[in-house]
């Protein structure tokens, strides 16, 4: 099956029609997802601040990291349930917007970007720990997560506007293309 | 007293422009919810300290002092952006109850935020009782939970 085939058989399950038409459970879960920026991306805010050496200075990068990184776990996981149940709403629609598609893209490479921190600056944290600004990786590492939440942050909201959705032609065709409307303008073939 | 104001706002240029762009209110709406992003990390960052979460090793003045550029500026950046937002609808606003609560919880955050809760974080540790602290961070958390869902809610009345 494809992707939008899946997409299109969650559409039709019981709980998303459910969710989708709710009069209150949306709106909560969606308030749930907006109000948890406060604590998953403020903590990696101020977590990247440091790495740039704009805030905590003369606090440990490491002793920063240790204690804030189990409310952004927290509040990621938050992030992710509610991010999930919005999409279970409205798959098809969410699968096909441009803006959703940035999103997820965005989120892979800041997930990638937070892996190459762990693997790499973070490894050697015992040589700049203490330094009020820490070295250009480190540094690096702190405006790629802030400029990519950003993305992720912009984008997200983006998605309730239907400026490019599949059922608004004509759009060019590499929105089309990104959005994956190409197999909806597909002619349909006789069959034999 | 208020009615003639909103619908003056309303009427006005920069209300109709806002209004009538397509993309407009979508990008003032998305740096709303950046400088969100940012003034919950500020607020965050020192409520959790005051109830002993967090940075709990460093001095409450240390983390305030810290936290307080970022708080007031991206205070500015919500209070800018929320008056560009509100320009655009200003009589659906008057009528939205989410509003007023909005407005209401704002009025009472700031005010708290700059007088009590300043005064109690940059205060000698060592002088205050620990459970004025703890009182102090979950009014504030209570004010702007109430900011956050009334500016939320507002969308999705009327």
């Amino acid at each position: 099956m494809s992707l939008l085939g899946a997409c299109r058989w969650l559409a039709e399950t019981r709980g998303s029609i459910a969710l989708h038409e709710s009069l209150y459970m949306y709106p909560l879960v969606e308030s749930i997802h907006v109000l948890t920026l406060c604590l998953f991306v403020g903590m990696s805010v101020m977590l990247d601040l440091r790495l740039l050496g704009l805030v905590m200075r003369h606090v440990r990068a490491s002793e920063m990291a240790e204690r804030l990184l189990p409310w952004m776990k927290s509040g990621f996981a938050v992030m992710v349930i509610t991010g999930a149940l919005l999409f279970y709403a409205i798959p098809v629609r969410s699968y096909q917007n441009i803006f959703f598609r940035i999103k997820m893209i965005t989120l892979v490479l800041a997930g990638l970007n937070a892996w190459l921190f762990q693997i790499g600056v973070r490894r050697r944290s015992a040589e700049w720990d203490l330094d009020p600004t820490p070295p250009a990786p480190a540094r690096a590492a702190g405006a790629a997560s802030l400029a990519l939440w950003a993305i992720i942050i912009v984008s997200g909201r983006m998605i309730a506007y239907n400026w490019f959705d599949c059922d608004k032609q004509p759009q060019s065709n590499f929105v089309n293309w990104a959005t994956g409307c190409m197999a909806e303008k597909r002619p349909v073939i006789p069959g034999p | 007293m208020l009615w003639p104001f909103f619908q003056w706002c309303e009427a006005s240029a920069f209300g109709t422009m806002i209004r009538e762009s397509p993309w407009a209110f979508a990008v003032i709406e998305s740096v709303h919810l950046l400088g969100l992003s940012v003034i919950g990390g500020a607020v965050l960052l020192v409520d959790l300290r005051l109830l002993g979460f967090g940075l709990r090793s460093q001095r409450i003045a240390d983390v305030a002092r810290n936290a307080y550029p970022w708080l007031v500026g991206s205070l500015m950046v919500m209070l800018l952006t929320g008056v560009a937002l509100f320009f655009s609808e200003p009589t659906k606003c008057y009528y939205s109850q989410a509003f007023w609560v909005k407005m209401t919880s704002l009025a009472l955050a700031v005010l708290f935020t700059f007088t009590i809760r300043r005064r109690i974080t940059m205060a000698d540790e060592t002088r205050v009782r620990p459970i004025w602290f703890k009182i102090v961070a979950l009014v504030s958390l209570a004010l702007w939970c109430g900011v956050g869902a009334g500016g939320r809610w507002i969308g999705f009345s009327g």
